[in-house]
């Protein structure tokens, strides 16, 4: 299995290809529904972003609390198409690597393929085992968002799959 | 008639049991169909999928954690037997506790907002549980409950079918809103149609169809013979383990009925992912 180590750089990203199974380690952001809105909101408005995204990998996720002992609680992918309307924005921005479930929009796999950047799967509902690879977490933007907050994770063998590749090409199964 | 009385504190501490292990342990109907499921896929993606998702319930109910993130909006159907009497606190309330202790104490995620559109702040303790209450006769207290994520949740549908649409329109319905939903609702998932009654009792009843363990059937062999049916044809779709191709799209489609108006045909369909939690206690 395909070893890959964060921040991507642009000749990683063009040597992924859809369906490859990979192991991330290095640290990487999250963010969902509402934080996406709030950047999102930042962005249009033209004012800094409280977290910087360049080069940056995002995964969408909303952990549960850590039970004492554990770095992390269960933190599986949430499903990707939600982010679609504030992801192109954020491609322009400079972030290059997502982390999610499920499809994505035409709009945001022509943005990936401008900009150079790459989808990941990681698999829904398998949160327990994923959580595994969580070694590290802190809170960087948005706290009072609770699950919601941006936060950095520090990985180790992070499973997942290239679901859509920086050329357009998707591991999808069916029209989708 | 006897008066049987029960306390509160009683109903509290069942709620509360009954959502942390139904978030912990998943039953014995989706672990069997997921393993199942594991011997009839080729591929190596879907069956890679498959057995992280076995080893995902291995690693939650070894170490009591969530099997998913996403621990769910609190649904329970009541049958609330019509001898009870509450002591100490209102049965609603004694519900609503339950529901937030389990919440705090297990670890359990809070996703609940308070107002839909404008604010969306989150409550902090996953209230308010959606309860439907039927009175029966009896002096026990039944709760079917279910912790219902919404990525799956987001994938549902209704459709108000004239009765001329018969059976084909039906599982045509059902079927577009599976193939509609595809790679996002976590699949393989569970299927739970509501058939009849008004709007918002195929609804209901479609949710408390997902909640129904999946290696049953409908009590009527016709309704049983469908479920059948639409098991083959959506996994005939190939979306398979989490969309990424297979045989296995769906482990289990349940339906249930209603008697209905002459003019109408209602069908809803509720999508749950493979973290199919549901429990049963009664007090």
């Amino acid at each position: 299995m395909k070893k890959i180590t964060l921040p991507l750089t642009d000749d990683v990203i063009k040597g992924l290809h859809a369906g490859e199974t990979v192991l991330i380690t290095g640290t990487m952001l999250t963010g969902r529904d509402a934080a996406h809105k709030r950047l999102y909101e930042l962005i249009e408005k033209n004012e800094p972003l409280p977290v910087a995204i360049e080069g940056e990998v995002i995964y969408y996720v909303g952990p549960a609390p850590a039970k004492p002992g554990h770095p992390v609680g269960p933190a599986g992918p949430t499903s990707s198409y939600r982010m679609d309307k504030y992801t192109p924005a954020l491609l322009d921005r400079g972030l290059k690597g997502m982390i999610g479930k499920g499809a994505r929009s035409q709009a945001v796999i022509d943005s990936m393929m401008k900009n150079g950047v790459v989808y990941f799967g990681a698999v829904g509902g398998a949160a327990a085992l994923i959580s595994k690879s969580i070694k590290k977490i802190e809170t960087l933007a948005y706290e009072d968002l609770g699950t919601e907050a941006i936060y950095r994770f520090t990985v180790e063998d992070f499973p997942a799959i290239v679901v859509i590749d920086a050329y357009g090409q998707s591991a999808l199964a069916g029209n989708s | 008639m006897e008066i049987r009385k029960i306390d509160a504190a009683e109903i509290t501490s069942a709620v509360k049991k009954l959502f942390m292990e139904m978030n912990y342990y998943i039953g014995s109907d989706v672990l069997d169909a997921l393993k199942k499921a594991q011997g009839e896929e080729t591929s190596e993606t879907a069956k890679s999928v498959l057995s992280q998702l076995i080893e995902n319930h291995k690693i939650a109910s070894g170490e009591e954690v969530p099997i998913c993130q996403d621990t769910g909006m609190a649904v329970l159907f009541v049958e609330y037997g019509d001898r009870i009497v509450i002591e100490n606190g209102s049965f609603n309330e004694a519900i609503q506790e339950g529901v937030r202790s389990a919440y705090i104490d297990g670890y359990l995620r809070k996703s609940v907002v308070d107002d839909p559109v404008f604010d969306r702040v989150n409550t902090k303790d996953n209230t308010p549980a959606i309860i439907y209450t039927e009175i029966v006769r009896g002096d026990k207290i039944k709760i079917l409950g279910g912790c219902k994520g919404f990525g799956s949740e987001n994938m549902s549908a209704i459709k108000m079918l004239p009765p001329s649409a018969g059976i084909e329109g039906v599982k045509q319905f059902i079927l577009d809103t599976v193939k509609y939903a595809g790679p996002n609702p976590c699949p393989p998932i569970v299927v739970g149609a509501g058939i009849g009654g008004t709007f918002e009792k195929a609804a209901m009843l479609a949710k408390k169809a997902t909640l129904r363990p999946i290696n049953t059937h409908h009590s009527d062999e016709r309704y049983a013979a469908l479920e059948d049916e639409l098991l083959q044809e959506i996994n005939k779709m190939g979306f398979g383990p989490a969309g990424l191709g297979g045989v296995t799209t769906a482990i289990g489609v349940n339906i249930e009925t209603h008697p209905t108006h002459i003019a109408g045909m209602p069908v809803a369909v509720n999508i749950c992912c493979h973290a199919a939690r549901h429990k049963e206690v009664t007090i």
